[in-house]
């Protein structure tokens, strides 16, 4: 069973960090959250792995029980994640409605073009810019 | 136990949502609002400064569960004083804000601000390394909304990358600390320091590897090379006033350095010895390096400023990386003046922005409104930032130099400091005459007078700006009883038993 679990472990986490090294929106979404599943599945191994045992303390028999802290940590992992997983779409939908393009990567600053004008297009802030200042 | 010790976390937590729903549609209710429960934060963070200041450490057991097992917060001088930095920023930021109009540019400036500082005062007051990973993640929830606040292509784009990167860098955070408790079994900050100091140095493998993964998730949060890239895009593409807000947000980040690596991973304990300290000196020499070379090439006035950030988080870190009690001084005595330093860039930048007809490009156009006042205003935050006598920066590099020198690469460090201050110093100068200077040589026509930018600032929108200018005299007018009061801090730092000792009794291998 160990091999199995680090094996999912390390192939989730190959994969995650490939599809973030896309810089593509949609891509480093699923990375992020192959990532964070790669994770749960980490930090529930990390109170060692047990099969079919309770994870509370039995006072009236010496039976075998499970850490039951990583179980409460990784329930926690997963609700966050979860949360911060909707953020970021919205957040990647915003921005690719807003740019029209879903690269992650910012574009080049060219210092003479102010972003605030979106209306605008490049050119002729441009030219209102230069043509304002000289 | 004192029940004042969680105030700083709920507090905010109980705003926040009223904000939010009831107050949704009525800025000025929204306002006044967050403005008292910023105040009374103020009044809080004074009373827990007075009550720690004695150097007693203050534990607040939650459900009253005994340390090891309940999730504890831990008042303690460091706590403390970075509570009452973030009430104070806090109040400076929240007054600009809403003197300048920006929480009316979008919705919900209030209630975010509000989650922010939650998870801001949770983080410092924690005793609970998965609960510090809880706070950050408040915090930085908070902060995505405050990056976006106001909208904007370029915006968007930075913050989607400022989201990325710090998801991949919360991820890293739980790989450690699952690390973590699979070697140790505890997740407590002074239960982990117990532990760590009875492994057997052959055994500490894991330990090691754990602790330079928090190394490198706090490193994200402060900003240190290799992980440095994101503050600029973050930091230039804010809003000014939450870009000034967040200069408390790398420095969650140096706190969290200076909490693990002494209480937890101390200089004395045998499984880590002085490996996040040597690491943590090459990264911050050439954050500093990066920084210096970032001022003197940027060519808008809030790239500038970030990279000015980064510059003083290496000099931080610098000080940090040494891991002796006089450096812990010096390093907090630079992180007093950085925030202050990097708020009143920040603000004051945002007032002369919205002025300007070139916005932050940092070409000379004509002159701006009021442009002898703000000329003074930055040339005093600018010297602080810089670390040119006679304000606190000085002072600050001063002590960090000292501190270094004990180092066995002192030299580079020094070397690096002093020509990335000149250059820092270059790059200050020449922003400053473009923007104030030569303006007032301006020979060309006119143009059209525009309301919204000639419009003079306010007493109120000026004061927050004031307020931090002032607060770095006010560092170098007191440096004495402050840096006394930093010795005492670095003290119950260095020597961690009274913190150890929230943990009753340690019974050595159970849990896990």
């Amino acid at each position: 069973m160990e091999i199995l679990v680090a094996s999912a472990i390390g192939i989730l986490t190959a994969a995650g960090v490939y599809l973030v090294l896309r810089l593509r929106a949609f891509p480093v979404i699923l990375g992020i959250a192959l990532l964070s599943y790669a994770v749960n599945v980490f930090l529930f191994a990390s109170g060692r792995l047990a099969t079919g045992l309770p994870p509370i303390l039995n006072k009236y028999a010496e039976v075998g029980y499970t850490d039951p802290l990583p179980q409460a940590l990784t329930l926690t992992a997963i609700v966050i994640s979860f949360g911060m997983t909707a953020v970021l779409v919205m957040i990647a939908l915003g921005s690719y409605l807003e740019s029209a393009e879903d690269g992650v990567n910012i574009d080049i600053h060219r210092p003479d073009v102010d972003d605030d004008d979106d209306d605008k297009v490049d050119g002729e802030t441009v030219s209102a810019k230069t043509g304002g200042a000289r | 136990m004192n029940h004042w010790i969680i105030a700083p976390v709920i507090l905010p937590a109980l705003i926040a949502p009223l904000i939010a729903w009831v107050m949704r549609f009525d800025i000025s209710l929204a306002r006044a609002a967050s403005m008292a429960g910023t105040i009374l934060l103020l009044g809080i963070a004074i009373g827990l400064f007075v009550l720690s200041a004695d150097g007693s450490v203050h534990v607040y057991k939650l459900g009253n569960w005994e340390p090891p097992f309940g999730i504890v917060l831990v008042l303690d001088r460091l706590s403390a004083l970075m509570v009452l930095l973030t009430a104070v920023l806090a109040l400076l930021v929240l007054i600009h804000v809403i003197a300048t109009d920006w929480d009316r540019k979008g919705r919900h400036f209030h209630a975010l601000f509000q989650f922010q500082l939650m998870g801001i005062f949770g983080a410092f007051l924690t005793g609970d390394a998965f609960n510090l990973f809880v706070f950050f993640e408040v915090l930085l929830i908070a902060s995505y909304g405050l990056m976006l606040h106001g909208g904007g292509r370029a915006r968007l784009k930075a913050g989607l990358q400022y989201v990325i990167m710090n998801l991949a860098g919360s991820t890293l955070f739980l790989f450690a600390l699952g690390t973590l408790y699979a070697t140790t079994g505890t997740l407590n900050i002074a239960d982990i320091g117990l532990r760590v100091r009875e492994i057997p140095v052959e055994d500490a493998a894991l330990v090691r590897v754990a602790a330079m993964l928090l190394m490198v998730v706090f490193a994200i949060k402060a900003a240190i090379f290799p992980v440095q890239f994101w503050l600029t895009g973050t930091y230039a593409n804010a809003p000014a006033p939450v870009a000034a807000l967040f200069a408390i947000m790398t420095k969650v980040g140096a706190y969290s350095i200076l909490r693990m690596y002494t209480i937890s991973f101390g200089p004395d304990v045998e499984a880590t010895g002085t490996m996040p300290g040597d690491w943590l000196f090459w990264g911050a020499l050439v954050t500093t390096a990066a920084g210096a070379i970032g001022v003197i090439g940027s060519r808008r006035l809030m790239t500038l400023l970030s990279f000015a950030v980064i510059g003083s988080m290496g000099t931080l870190m610098l000080a940090i990386s040494a891991m002796t009690p006089d450096s812990a001084v010096a390093a907090l005595y630079y992180l007093l003046h950085s925030t202050f330093a990097a708020a009143a860039l920040f603000l004051l930048a945002d007032l002369v922005v919205t002025r300007r007809r070139e916005g932050d490009v940092l070409r000379a156009g004509m002159p701006i409104v009021q442009n002898g006042l703000f000329t003074a205003l930055f040339f005093g935050a600018a010297i602080g930032m810089a670390g040119m006598p006679p304000l606190s920066g000085f002072l600050g590099k001063l002590l960090v130099l000292e501190t270094v020198r004990d180092m066995p690469y002192w030299a580079w460090a020094w070397a690096v400091v002093l020509i990335g201050s000149l250059l820092t110093i270059i790059g200050f100068a020449r922003t400053g005459s473009s923007l104030f200077w030569k303006p007032s040589a301006y020979a060309g026509e006119a143009p059209e007078p525009d309301e919204t930018l000639d419009r003079p600032a306010g007493a109120l929108a000026l004061a927050p700006t004031m307020a931090a200018v002032a607060m770095l005299g006010l560092l170098t007018v007191f440096a004495h009883p402050v840096s006394t009061y930093l010795e005492a801090t670095a003290a119950q730092l260095f020597q961690p038993d009274a913190y150890l000792a929230i943990i009753p009794a340690p019974e050595p291998g159970k849990g896990g």
